[in-house]
């Protein structure tokens, strides 16, 4: 995949399969010390032991379809390209966390992409679900927590037309203010 | 700027002007692809192209979600449009500017577009 948004997406979508509540997606570029970590937290319904030591095998899979699952073990490759890797801690009825590294300064390393558009995107189609995005760049945090928005929204959907306008301009408008560069506005 | 405080004001008036929870319930679906397969073929514009154009023309009634693999995935990103009383339409190798087809055809117009769909490719 051309960007690590994908891939973050392609496992945010495990964790709603896994009958999650609430996601956590916690992204650091710290570059002083040039490494970048995404941890992707669910409280869906976990795994055990055994299944967590094959699941990063491409042709592990808890669907019922056909025999391949290639999110996690693509993701893993794209982190150790960049002299990372990738982690999963996880328990049966409590939850799953996935943790990647990258150096975030290596030539392979893709970039992040459209951050926005995948978590606004997540939070659209799955209006019912919490998310808690926080995203860590120069020493500057964004937070977006659907659980914040729903208590000031009260019976409106978070799917709402209104809502989706304003999580976008919310989110763009938050990610430009820790990624940098001049604000001409 | 944009602030937690606006959504106060947004709530105010989607009470006002409709009764959500029924309208909610009785609307068309649109159900994107999102497994690895279709993530990679270009389902995440194809769906953002969705929520723009949806909001676009104020469609409050077609709701958005995701299914995992459809079973097709050389002909990802695929989007499947359920309307109540209709048959299930599954459109293939979708891109943006079908969506903005597809929108102002199927959704607004109730037109399938059929060279868009499953069924032109078999």
């Amino acid at each position: 995949m051309r960007e690590l948004s994908l891939h973050i997406l392609d496992i945010i979508q495990n964790a709603i399969t896994a009958q999650a509540k609430l996601i956590t997606l916690d992204i650091i570029e710290d570059r002083q010390n040039n490494w970048l970590t995404v941890t992707i937290k669910d409280n869906g319904k976990g795994m055990d032991e055994a299944f967590v030591k094959t699941v990063l095998d491409p042709f592990c899979t808890s669907r019922k379809t056909r025999k391949v699952g290639l999110g996690l073990s693509l993701f893993r490759t794209a982190a150790q390209y960049c002299e990372g890797d990738l982690t999963i801690a996880s328990e049966v009825g409590v939850g799953t966390t996935v943790t990647v590294t990258f150096r975030l300064g290596h030539i392979d390393r893709a970039p992040m992409g459209d951050m926005g558009g995948t978590v606004v995107g997540l939070i659209i189609m799955n209006p019912t679900l919490d998310f808690c995005y926080g995203h860590q760049c120069n020493a500057q945090t964004f937070t977006l927590d659907t659980r914040e928005i729903r208590a000031q929204l009260g019976d409106v959907p978070l799917n709402y037309p209104d809502v989706v306008e304003w999580l976008k301009a919310y989110t763009a408008e938050g990610l430009e203010n820790i990624v940098g560069g001049v604000n001409t506005k | 700027m944009k602030s937690l405080e606006q959504l106060a004001a947004i709530r105010k008036k989607a009470l006002d002007t409709v009764n959500i929870r029924t309208e909610r319930t009785e609307g068309t679906r649109v159900v994107v692809g999102m497994a690895t397969c279709g993530i990679a073929a270009g389902a995440r514009p194809v769906l953002n192209a969705f929520t723009d154009e949806i909001s676009k023309r104020n469609l409050s009634s077609v709701t958005i979600t995701q299914t995992g693999c459809i079973g097709v995935c050389r002909l990802e990103p695929m989007v499947e449009i359920y309307t109540p009383g209709q048959e299930k339409v599954t459109y293939v190798n979708m891109t943006a500017e079908k969506v903005a087809e597809v929108v102002h055809s199927h959704l607004v117009n109730g037109i399938v577009i059929n060279q868009y769909t499953i069924g032109a490719m078999a």
